[in-house]
Parts: structure tokens; sequence; C-alpha cells
């Protein structure tokens, strides 16, 4: 766990990817050779960073079938989520104030439509069932004449789970209202085409895809309907104006070639990864008392997010000090507080603790998958034997009519 | 968030894991925390003379509670009753080095203490 001089197994691909190393060469160019400002349009320095800059673009564009004019380059997924929400809900505030999206975003999502309803915005949170999917005909009842957004997550980061967005997208063209997709989450594997997918915004995260990290890409529909969006900085005008600031280009050039890696290998990548997080599911389906979280087919390939009943997840993680992994219900541990995306599904009180999120990628390898297995099934049969749920569980104790002692 | 080596240690070479048959009048048993806090402590005591001759421990938990628990036992084996109640969360604290966030673990453990001795004396009361 500490990291260092360690040989680990990397099972956190959904907290970020490492960068393809085709990727980094793909940037490299662009720090110490054409590093000029894509702006300067009197010398061959940036019209080298322009070319790198349209090419990203183009590559970004293709792997979403969009058009390169409709994408524009931020941050990060951070940046793209955040833009997507305050940029519509103010360009937008004559005609309504109301947002619909779902109980288990990303914070990124859900933190600025929080400030928005502390600035008078009304917001509709959609519940999900116990597989994380919302329901289509609540969506449908939820958007009104006011409403001007609906923000819903593609995968899931902590479960997996992928919302049916093609439909959601068809509701909200039905509608007249403008649709984001918060897809930073399963490019590398899944097709999302805006067009038949109905999808107005979309944000995209490099480091989710085997990019870098700091950069991030914002699909902006250009045509029926046109979206506007009001920036968030203002500055050089960049970006149609919409994101203003001197473009990244080593960063561009990197989303570009990671997107266009994605559009290439995302077939295979799928089929290879399914395969191996498949194998180490049913390992652990071998134990007794251990539960998916998520939706057992509509998932993202590489995300294994389990509880083990009557082990702690923390417990669980520091038993395979080889494998670096996630709490699956991803509390902080400042906090202690278990997710709102787990308690939206609704995992119990009890199991919400037990969880842990394997999340698999590009670089994961079966001997790597293998190695988790044993560490991992190690580690569930010491905790269990030092268990004292396990124990009343095999007495056969009713847990429920427990009074447990605490403050 | 490393852990302290004490508490490493503890966690992959538990002292005193296991269970003492709870319906033995010279058993007490503690059980302190809840599943939905993400801790359960169960510790036992085993009394002669006044004198905690034995103890074990089974933890559900997160690698401080289980070395919280794990020194509770060591150290409460050979103690008198009186000794035994007078350990405090703090000591657990600073043994363990445990941080901000972990020191509700060395609390359960103290109550985990406090409860096993409670059950022991309720059961001689009752005799
Ligand atoms: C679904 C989702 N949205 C948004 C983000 C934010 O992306 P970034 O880390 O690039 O800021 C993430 C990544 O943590 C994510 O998983």
């Amino acid at each position: 766990m500490t990291g260092t001089g360690q040989q680990l197994y990397y099972f956190d691909n959904y907290a970020s990817t490492r960068t393809d190393p085709r990727v980094v060469e793909a940037m490299l160019p662009y720090f110490s050779e054409r590093y000029g400002n894509s702006n300067s349009r009197s010398h061959g320095f940036g019209w080298a960073a322009e070319e790198a800059i349209d090419l990203g673009r183009e590559r970004v564009a293709n792997l979403i079938g969009a058009k390169a004019a409709e994408v524009l380059f931020t941050s990060g997924g951070t940046e793209s989520c955040n833009l997507a929400v305050f940029g519509v809900a103010r360009m937008y505030a004559e005609k309504g104030k109301h947002i619909v999206t779902t109980a288990v975003e990303h914070r990124a999502v859900m933190d600025p439509i929080r400030a928005l309803e502390r600035e008078g915005w009304e917001v509709t949170y959609l519940p999900v069932d116990q597989t994380g999917l919302i329901d289509i005909d609540a969506l449908k009842g939820a958007i009104r004449d006011d409403t001007t957004l609906v923000s819903v997550i593609f995968g899931n980061n902590e479960i997996g789970t992928i919302q049916d967005s093609a439909a959601i997208g068809a509701v909200c063209k039905e509608k007249g209202v403008i649709f984001h997709l918060d897809a930073c989450m399963g490019l590398d594997t899944e097709v999302i085409d805006v067009d038949a997918h109905g999808v107005d915004l979309l944000s995209m995260s490099g480091h989710k895809i085997y990019g870098p990290k700091g950069i991030g890409a914002l699909y902006v529909r250009r045509r029926r309907p046109r979206v506007r969006l009001q920036p968030m900085m203002l500055g050089g005008g960049q970006e149609r104006g919409m994101r203003h600031g001197t473009l990244n280009t080593p960063g561009i050039a990197g989303m570009g070639m990671a997107a266009e890696l994605c559009r290439l290998e995302r077939d295979a990548d799928k089929v290879r990864m399914t395969a191996l997080r498949d194998r180490m599911y049913k390992a652990f389906m071998e134990l007794d008392e251990v539960y998916l979280n998520g939706h057992p087919t509509q998932r993202l390939p590489g995300a294994l997010n389990v509880s083990f009943n009557f082990i702690e997840g923390e417990s669980l993680m520091m038993g395979m000090p080889d494998i670096a992994v996630s709490s699956g219900s991803a509390c902080t541990s400042a906090t202690l507080e278990p997710s709102h995306v787990m308690r939206a599904l609704g995992v119990g009180e009890d199991l919400v603790h037990t969880s842990i999120r394997f999340s698999l990628g590009r670089f994961t390898t079966a001997a790597e998958v293998d190695h988790a297995i044993e560490q991992c099934m190690g580690s569930a049969n010491k905790l269990r034997d030092m268990s004292p749920l396990w124990e009343m569980f095999k007495e056969g104790v009713d847990m429920s009519t427990i009074e447990w002692k605490h403050d | 968030m490393a852990y302290s080596n004490k508490v490493v240690d503890h966690f992959d070479n538990p002292r005193n894991m296991g269970s003492l048959d709870k319906s033995s009048d010279e058993v007490g048993t503690g059980i302190v925390g809840a599943p939905e806090c993400g801790d359960v402590m169960k510790l036992q005591i085993q009394v002669e003379n006044d004198r905690i001759v034995d103890a074990k421990f089974k933890t559900f938990g997160c690698g401080s509670a289980i070395a919280s628990s794990s020194l509770a036992t060591e150290w409460v084996k050979g103690m008198t009753i009186a000794e035994a109640v007078a350990i405090k969360n703090t000591d657990i604290v600073e043994e363990l080095a445990l941080p901000p966030v972990k020191i509700h673990c060395s609390v359960l453990a103290e109550e985990a203490i406090k409860a096993a001795i409670e059950d022991y004396q309720s059961k001689q009361a009752s005799k």
C-alpha cells in the first residue's frame, strides 16, 4: 500500500489509466520542437501547433461521430462537465431554471448542479434501480416546460452501469431539451454516436482513455439545435469563445491519439477485458456471500465492484498489498461516509462497507488477473476467519435482530 | 494514507484471534460497534481469581480496528480486572500511531474491553 518500490498490480483504471506509450510518443514533439502557440498565425511554430490541434480535434470528433468544429478542448473531464452544466443553465436561464439529472452522477456534474440549486435553479434527481439504471418513463415525466438541461452519466465510474443513452437522447429530442452525456468513462470500449444517441453535449476526459491527465474535450452540437454556452473563463477568444485560453498542444495531440487508438482498438479491447473481468468475477463467486454492485450485463467491461459480505473493504485491500484497487464505496477516507452512488443503489447499510472496486484496463494481463484473484481470495478467507459477523452468520444468528452498541 | 508498521504487524500477525466459550461463567464477552458503521469488535476474556488468563478477539473493520483489538487482547492478558478497566483508548492510539480519522477504532477497543468485563461481572453476580 505504500506504493514505493513495491511491485503493484494495477486494478484502478477507473481512477486513472496508464498513458499509452503511443500517446506519449505523439505528444513529445510539442514540448521541445513544435512549442509554438496555435494562435500565432504569422510563423511556422504557430502553424505546426495549429496543425496538431486540428488533427487532435478531428480524431476526437471521429471517435463520437461528430464534426471537428463541434469539439472544444478543456483541462479535463471536470471542466467539460462544469462548462456543460453551468454554460447551458446560464445561457438559457431566461427560458427556464429547471434541470433533470440522476442520483448517480460524478461530482463533476453533481456539485455544479447543487451550486445552481443554491442560486435558485430547481433540480429533479432521477432515482436508479438496484442495478444503477434510471427509468426512461420517469425521465419523460420529469421534463417540464422550463427544463433547459438533462445531464446523465454514461458509464458509471463506481459500478460501471451503462445508461441507455440512445433512449434518453430520444426523449430529450422529443421534448426539445438539451442533453448532456458525461461520457468520461467508457469511450475506450463503447460506441457512442452523437447523432444516433441524440446527444447535444458530451464530456470526455483524456486520462480515462489512456491519454494524459489535464486534458479533456466537450462536444457541443452545432446544428439542430445549435447549442450555445456561456463561458466560465474569459480571455483570448479561443474555442469559438466558449473556452478561452491558449490551447494545450501536447495534451491535445495526446488526447487525439488516445481517441484514435480507442476507435481502432475498442472492439478487441472490449472482448479481452470482458473475458478477464468475468474470470475474476467467477472466481470470487466461489466464495459464499459475494454480491455484484452494478448491472449484471449492461456494464463497462473493466468494472467489477463487489461486496464481500462480513468483510470490511479497507481491510480486504490491506490484505492484498500487491494489488492497487479502490474501496468500492469510494468513501473518501476523510469522512468514512459511503458514497451517494452506493446509497442510490439501495445497497444495504451492512453491505456498503464491504465493497471493493476492481477496474481493469487495456494493459491488464491474464497473469495479473490470476495474481489478483489469488491475493483477494487469500485476504477474504483470512478476514472471514477474523470476522465476528461471519461467525454469527455461520451460527445462524439473525443479525437484523441484534441491537448493536454504538454511539 | 500509509499504515504504521505496528498496525501492519498486528494485521499480518493478529495476536489472540479466535473465540472462547461464551457460555462459560469464567468468560466475559463484549461486542461493540455496528455493521452499518463499518466496525464490529468482539473481545472475550477468561478470568480466574480476578486475573485475566486468556483473551481472544474477532473484528470486522479496517486494519486499524483489527490492530486495536489485537493489541487490546495482548495487553489485557495477565492483567487484573482493575488494571484492564484502566486501559485508555489514548494508550492504544499512541502505541499504534493511529491517525486522527482512526481514533474511533481505539475507542471501540476500549469499549470492547469494558463490555467484556461487564459481561463477566454480571455473570458472576447472578451466580
Ligand atoms: C464519470 C466521470 N465524470 C467526470 C470525471 C472527471 O474527469 P477528470 O478527472 O478528467 O477531471 C470523471 C473522472 O474522475 C468521471 O469518472
